[in-house]
């Protein structure tokens, strides 16, 4: 096992770890930490998979596509947030219901 | 009794599917080979034609520089969403007096934000042959502003909602207009010609990295780039003036909500 | 040359109309405007040049894929954009009408404009896409704007469910970049014509396959991951609703059905394809039984929604049979062009019917028909062309659908699909009938001619596409993934005669068909998946 499939396994545990709190965590805030992690896993996979090369410059896509990924999940977070304190301040709740099929 | 089973059910049930997934990442990830180049090679034959040496920012900005434009839409995209959000929102603290800003913190900030602008203009520069650009060099900028907000320093005083406006949206159309002019001359969208790729390259980074750092502080104010207004004895944060209203000296009321224009 | 134009119509411009409509009120409503026209023109344009030369590639940024990013536009493509123009022209208008009617202050309101711009842009760069990392972004894009749209007016419940819907949404892409991360790192690209080449059902392969269709199928919301679209859809603005019906659910359908038939093995993967199918069938079952029982109008028709989505997946086990591949395949695209326009036009109607009685409930609309005939008409023509009577689309969809299942010999399939159209007739004709009553006719408030009509002339355009489905299958025809297939698909060629304008058009889809066919070949020559 070389190093670069080390840390892209640790990105695999990431990416569990963050899954399993964006789902049964209540909190949104707690839930969009959870995706937080999930996407960070996800880039830690897609870099330490570029590292794979046999020289010491790894492969520039999976950089880029990461750089473009942190960026794009940022601007969801943000989103989710402002959405996050105006539904707080309209409703002083911070946990979303659970979404049945309701008559 | 039925929520805390119902409670650990799903907990379970969570932590099945996860481990489930985990697990089977990690075995597909144990069958990859242990030496794969991907795209390096490509890259090596035409960076020398693409502008940059870096190969990151030559395949960020050259060779999927349609990805890149997108992703600057994202980000203008959460900012009119947070904005529409943040409508109708009035805040005004009644905080500290406007002198009394911790005299260390005021001169540390003093000293610091000129070194933080060289060093997101260094950032931008070398991002052409090494690690950086205009993505890092807006984050740098960011901080610093948000640096300068907390510590109370009121830098926003006259920047009006078009101003405002045209900051956020600037990286995307400077995108655009090298895009259409590229279009015009008998190129693809965004095909550089090979000389001008180191320039346009560095055009299209330095307006980003203002945009985006425009946009990362109108973010973290959630959609709104606030400015402070010092009057006499107290702090007032007001959303964004009406055009061609000049800041006076006198108190605003406390509640007052900016008129929309 | 032509492409270019073509594309700067359909991406650029939307994108510079949004940024110039943000930064410049007076110009949101005229760039709204422009862009929605430049859209159908190009729309069209693009439709006729494909149908004439075959399918298109570009390449944006000048290199070639697999360095940069290639764009392709094949029928499906086409039709798809077509589909996106159309709906977007009418919710325009209609929105032109809600907006002056709003008693909020006029900023809120008026962020819908470059909001719609740059959902617009994203839809039409999906569908142009031929990299799945660009696809990635643009469907980030897409949700984003939509969920910028759904919380606008900043009701509670609108809230809550655009929270909902953008968490599972984040979730749901991070899954499908995880498949993206995975296929690049075995193949060594992301472009979908290059992997179609080269894909092998291995381990890492198959992981990716599950990953990137959980994503998507969270997305589009099938049975039982579709929790979060009622309430958004419900709650949201009304040209919201309908964009988002209409146009978000497809998009993400859409890349499904290009993944799964021109890249992965999908003959190798009959079992995921029967489970898609089964999806599909509890979809439409489900949904309908829950539209009859809801008493909210939006409600009733967003559940709508979740069951009609369902019949786009049945396409996934008939494409097993060689023989009713391609019908069942541009069934699919048919269905989903007409359930666009006539659940967009129920969403207008159904919001133009709300504000006039003031009240979201169902019971509250008896009556209304005397003081509201036009909308009244719009919902009613909708509501037949969602059942599926002729001559709408979804009627020759649903025959072709039904056809292909009982050739392939799946009797239960072909049971569902039937009852499906009873169910759904079933909570039409309760809101209908209710719409008809010769009750004393309360007051009901006047609704803007805008509106009105823009309901109602996509419901006649849902109606009549029956009409131009001669054309329309000529051009799904080109570069389809069953070349062969379309050569003995005999239903076709009946639906054709039986509903084309003319002769000769028949006669122009058989031989251009065969070109189809030959240009497929050689783009399949590749493949062996045909084999």
């Amino acid at each position: 096992m070389t190093q670069p499939i080390l840390y892209a396994l640790a990105g695999a545990v990431m990416i569990g770890i963050g899954l399993f709190g964006a789902m049964s965590c209540a909190h949104v805030l707690r839930k969009m930490i959870g995706l937080n992690i999930m996407g960070a896993g996800t880039f830690l996979v897609l870099i330490s998979l570029a590292r794979r090369t046999p020289g010491p410059v790894p492969d520039p896509v999976p950089h880029a596509m990461v750089l473009t990924g942190i960026v794009v999940a940022v601007s969801a977070t943000a989103l989710a947030l402002a959405l996050l304190r105006r539904y707080y301040r309209e409703t002083g709740r911070t946990q979303l219901e659970p979404a049945g099929d309701q008559a | 009794m039925g929520e805390a089973t119902f409670r650990f059910c799903s907990v379970v049930v969570f932590a099945t599917i996860v481990v489930l997934i985990v697990g089977a990442l990690g075995a597909a990830i144990l069958t990859l080979p242990t030496e794969a180049s991907g795209l390096k090679t490509v890259v090596d034959g035409s960076l020398d034609r693409s502008g940059a040496k870096n190969p990151v920012t030559a395949v960020l900005l050259n060779f999927r520089g349609y990805d890149t434009m997108l992703e600057l839409v994202v980000m203008l995209l959460a900012v009119i969403g947070a904005r529409a959000l943040t409508r109708g929102e009035t805040y005004t603290p009644t905080g500290a007096e406007a002198d009394d800003i911790d005299p260390l913190l005021h001169g540390f900030v003093r000293l610091i934000t000129p070194v933080m602008i060289v060093v997101a203009g260094y950032l931008l520069w070398v991002g052409g042959h090494a690690p950086g650009g205009a993505f890092q060099a807006a984050a740098v900028l960011a901080g610093l502003g948000v640096l300068l907000q907390l510590s109370g320093f009121p830098w926003f005083r006259h920047l009006y909602g078009f101003a405002e406006r045209s900051l956020l949206i600037s990286g995307v159309v400077a995108f655009l207009a090298v895009g259409i002019g590229t279009m015009i001359g008998p190129r693809s969208f965004l095909q550089y010609p090979p000389a001008l790729a180191k320039t346009l390259i560095l055009l299209i980074e330095a307006v980003a990295t203002v945009s985006i750092a425009a946009i990362l502080l109108t973010l973290y104010n959630s959609g709104v780039l606030r400015f402070l207004e010092f009057t006499r004895g107290e702090m007032i944060e007001q959303k964004e003036r009406p055009e061609g209203v000049r800041v006076e000296k006198d108190p605003a009321e406390p509640g007052a909500e900016a008129s929309a224009p | 040359m032509m492409f270019e134009i073509l594309f700067f119509g359909l991406v650029v411009l939307p994108l510079l109309g949004g940024c110039l409509a943000f930064l410049w009120r007076p110009l949101a409503v005229p760039a709204n405007g422009l862009v929605v026209v430049v859209q159908l023109v190009c729309g069209f344009g693009l439709a006729s040049k494909v149908m004439a030369e075959g399918p298109l590639t570009y390449e944006a940024g000048g290199w070639d894929a697999p360095l940069g990013i290639n764009m392709y536009a094949d029928g499906l493509t086409a039709l798809m954009l077509v589909m996106v123009a159309v709906v977007a022209a009418a919710v325009v208008v209609y929105a032109d009408g809600a907006i002056s009617l709003s008693d909020q202050t006029m900023d809120d309101q008026q962020l819908f404009w470059p909001i719609n711009l740059l959902l617009l842009a994203s839809l039409n760069a999906l569908f142009l896409s031929g990299d799945i990392f660009n696809l990635y972004v643009t469907l980030e894009l897409l949700t984003l704007s939509a969920v910028a749209l759904i919380g606008l007016v900043g009701k509670v419940d609108a809230l809550a469910a655009a929270l909902r819907y953008l968490l599972i949404a984040i979730a749901a892409s991070l899954l499908y970049l995880l498949g993206v991360a995975i296929l690049y790192s075995v193949y060594g690209n992301v472009d979908w014509q290059l992997l179609g080449g080269e894909f092998r059902p291995d381990a890492p392969s198959l992981l990716a396959i599950a990953l990137i269709l959980s994503g998507l199928l969270l997305k589009t919301a099938v049975f039982p991951l579709h929790f979060w679209l009622p309430a958004a859809h419900a709650s949201a603005p009304t040209p919201a609703s309908a964009l988002l019906s209409a146009l978000v659910l497809k998009a993400s359908f859409f890349i499904i059905l290009r993944l799964w038939f021109s890249v992965f093995p999908f003959q190798d993967l009959r079992a995921a394809g029967l489970l898609l199918t089964s999806l599909g069938v509890a979809a439409i079952l489900w949904g309908s039984v829950q539209a009859i029982r809801q008493t909210h109008l939006k409600l009733m028709v967003a559940y709508s929604t979740v069951a009609q989505i369902g019949y786009l997946f049945l396409v996934f086990s008939l494409a097993g049979e060689p023989s009713v591949a391609f019908d069942a395949w541009s069934a699919t695209a048919l269905f989903a062009v007409s359930h666009a326009f006539a659940k967009a036009s129920v969403f207008l109607a159904a919001g133009s019917l709300q504000y006039a009685t003031g009240s979201g409930e169902i019971e509250s609309l008896a009556g209304v028909a005397q003081q509201q005939p036009v909308t009244t008409l719009a919902f009613a023509t909708a509501g037949v062309v969602l059942i599926g009577l002729p001559p709408s689309g979804a009627f020759i969809a649903k025959w072709l659908l039904l056809g292909a299942a009982i050739k392939a010999g799946q009797w239960p399939l072909a049971a569902v699909i039937l009852i499906g159209g009873v169910l759904a007739a079933i909570y039409v004709f309760r809101v209908v009938g209710l719409l008809m009553l010769s009750d004393p006719p309360k007051p009901t408030r006047p609704i803007p001619g805008r509106m009105q009509y823009a309901a109602l002339s996509l419901a006649i355009m849902a109606a009549t596409l029956g009409v131009v489905t001669a054309p329309a299958l000529r051009l799904l025809g080109v570069d389809a993934p069953f070349g062969r297939a379309a050569d003995q698909s005999l239903s076709v060629a009946e639906v054709v005669k039986t509903f084309g304008s003319s002769e000769s058009s028949s006669k122009l889809w058989t031989s251009s068909a065969t070109d189809g066919i030959s240009e497929g070949v050689i783009e399949e020559a590749s493949n062996d998946e045909l084999e």
